[in-house]
């Protein structure tokens, strides 16, 4: 047998992609930790407030805002984390080192650089554009994102509000951001920006429906909305005499769960707009696409909201398909966060895997392959159910 | 009944606290922004981006008809889902009507996709 032998700069990129994964499970460990320590402080806080007579919905108006402002935080440090991680993974991918200067340590610094960078920027609105479009474009585009964030089960306990239609509100929100793209392809006069803003809301909803059909199997199987009681109905183990053989999580129902599985992570990949995805904003063809006329913050925004759709999109399939936060050992928020990165890199693998694909195909693709699969795959767990 | 439209209020209150500090969040980076940002306006910096010449035209033109259609498909399967979602979730208690309700529905929504398929609705030319 023979041994297949690394180079150089294999080795070296593999023990980087190493170096940098534990980093970022050390991250998500802190940050973690930090809202967890939070969690108890606040809840001795609240009695403590209730014993002095504090009225109950001042004091639950402020854990609210406190809350907003913890997951405020979390976007921003996840959003520069994943930027800078997949620059080192792309990098890698092809033989690169990707940023090492800035801030000492395979440059971990740089999205922060980065982030300052574009705060300096100065604001550019075209002659042509309709300047109030153009402006609430980015707010619009980035709001649904953040809201989103209200419903996702970082694990058990820490989610700030577990709606009973939790999956639904996710997928309602995450559509607005489409009329975000949409008026920042209008609203800036140009045609590169209109023919990106127009192609990315073609796509996105032909996407936003076979990914919301390929979800139904998982809820008949639950029968509930709420992601913390999907997440609940994965633990546990299925085992063969007793021993415990394969967790409970979706992705591992034969058959269902991988074809609901595959197509949610492909319509995820193609509503964010991400390469193989991303004729809408094709550089070789669009320039930018709809973000061609952005600079600055208003720029910094779309690329927050893209980066917290990856997030968000890695999180629910976490919740849906990998148990959310079930796992031996270490505590839920961890599995959460190690399975959600998890997924985060399947996106960034998927960047440099695939080439994009033509916009015909992009759009058969999904009305002709995916739609018809997602109906099947609902009457077979159906079929199952019942026997 | 009482408690239950207090959780209600107490959930998407709380919905409605998020949507309030997205919007202050983004505002207050904005008007950051506007305050550190550098300002030396070349008068050229505000001109249409076309690759360097002078640009042809308003970029507000009549758009292909097939982004409509795609509009419009859209809209209708996506009402679509959000009948099947509340069927999904209460499945278990509907047992074999349940199935063949649905297998009723789903093969309509299917011969739509079919019309729509051989009208040539899906071609994207």
């Amino acid at each position: 047998m023979v041994l297949p032998v690394w180079t150089q700069s294999q080795k070296r990129a593999f023990g980087v992609l190493s170096a940098i994964s534990i980093a970022g499970a050390g991250l998500s460990l802190a940050i973690g930790e930090l809202s967890l320590r939070f969690n108890q402080i606040w809840k001795f806080v609240t009695s403590l407030a209730l014993k002095i007579a504090i009225p109950s919905l001042l004091v639950q108006i402020v854990s609210m805002i406190l809350q907003c402002s913890i997951l405020i935080g979390f976007i921003s440090v996840s959003v520069m984390f994943i930027v800078w991680w997949e620059r080192k993974v792309s990098a890698h991918m092809q033989s690169r080192l990707g940023p090492m200067e800035t801030g000492g340590w395979h440059g971990w610094a740089q999205t922060i650089a980065d982030a300052i960078k574009l705060l300096l920027k100065e604001d550019v609105i075209p002659h042509e554009a309709s300047p109030w479009v153009h402006r609430l474009a980015p707010v619009l585009a980035f709001v649904p994102a953040f809201l989103c964030y209200a419903a996702l089960p970082f694990g058990e306990g820490l989610i700030s509000a577990d709606l009973d239609i939790g999956i639904l509100y996710i997928f309602a929100l995450s559509g607005i951001s489409v009329l975000g793209i949409v008026m920042a392809g209008w609203g800036s006069g140009n045609k590169y920006s209109l023919l990106g803003g127009l192609r990315s809301a073609a796509q996105s909803v032909s996407y936003e429906i076979p990914r919301v059909l390929s979800v139904v199997p998982i809820l008949m199987f639950a029968g509930s909305l709420k992601l913390t009681a999907i997440a609940q109905y994965q633990s546990g183990f299925w085992r063969i005499s007793g021993v415990p053989l394969l967790p409970k999580w979706f992705i591992f129902y034969p058959f269902i769960g991988q074809v609901a599985f595959l197509i949610f992570l492909i319509a995820s990949v193609a509503e964010t707009n991400r390469t193989p995805f991303d004729i809408a904003e094709a550089e070789s063809e669009l320039v930018a696409g709809f973000h061609t006329e952005y600079s600055g913050m208003k720029f910094s925004f779309f690329f927050l909201a893209e980066y917290a759709y990856v997030f968000l999109s890695a999180g629910i399939t976490a919740a849906l398909f990998l148990g959310g936060g079930s796992g031996p050992i270490l505590p839920s928020w961890i599995w959460f966060l190690l399975k959600s990165f998890f997924v985060v890199f399947l996106f960034l693998w998927f960047r440099w895997t695939f080439p994009r694909l033509r916009v015909d195909r992009l759009m058969e693709f999904t009305w002709k392959f995916l739609l018809p699969w997602s109906f099947a795959n609902i009457l077979i767990a159906g079929l199952v159910i019942l026997l | 009944m009482f408690e239950t439209s207090d959780l209600f209020l107490r959930q998407y209150g709380q919905v409605g606290i998020f949507l309030l500090f997205g919007i202050f969040f983004a505002v207050i980076s904005l008007a950051l922004a506007w305050l550190v940002r550098v300002r030396n306006h070349d008068p050229l910096l505000n001109t249409t981006y076309e690759c360097g010449p002078d640009p042809v035209g308003t970029a507000w033109i009549p758009l292909n008809v097939r982004f409509y259609l795609f509009a419009l498909l859209f809209v209708i399967f996506d009402v679509e889902t959000l009948f099947i979602y509340p069927w999904a979730v209460i499945y278990k208690d509907l047992g074999m009507t349940g199935f063949w309700e649905m297998s009723v529905f789903i093969a309509i929504l299917s011969l739509g996709l079919l019309y729509a398929w051989k009208k040539g609705a899906l071609q994207w030319d």
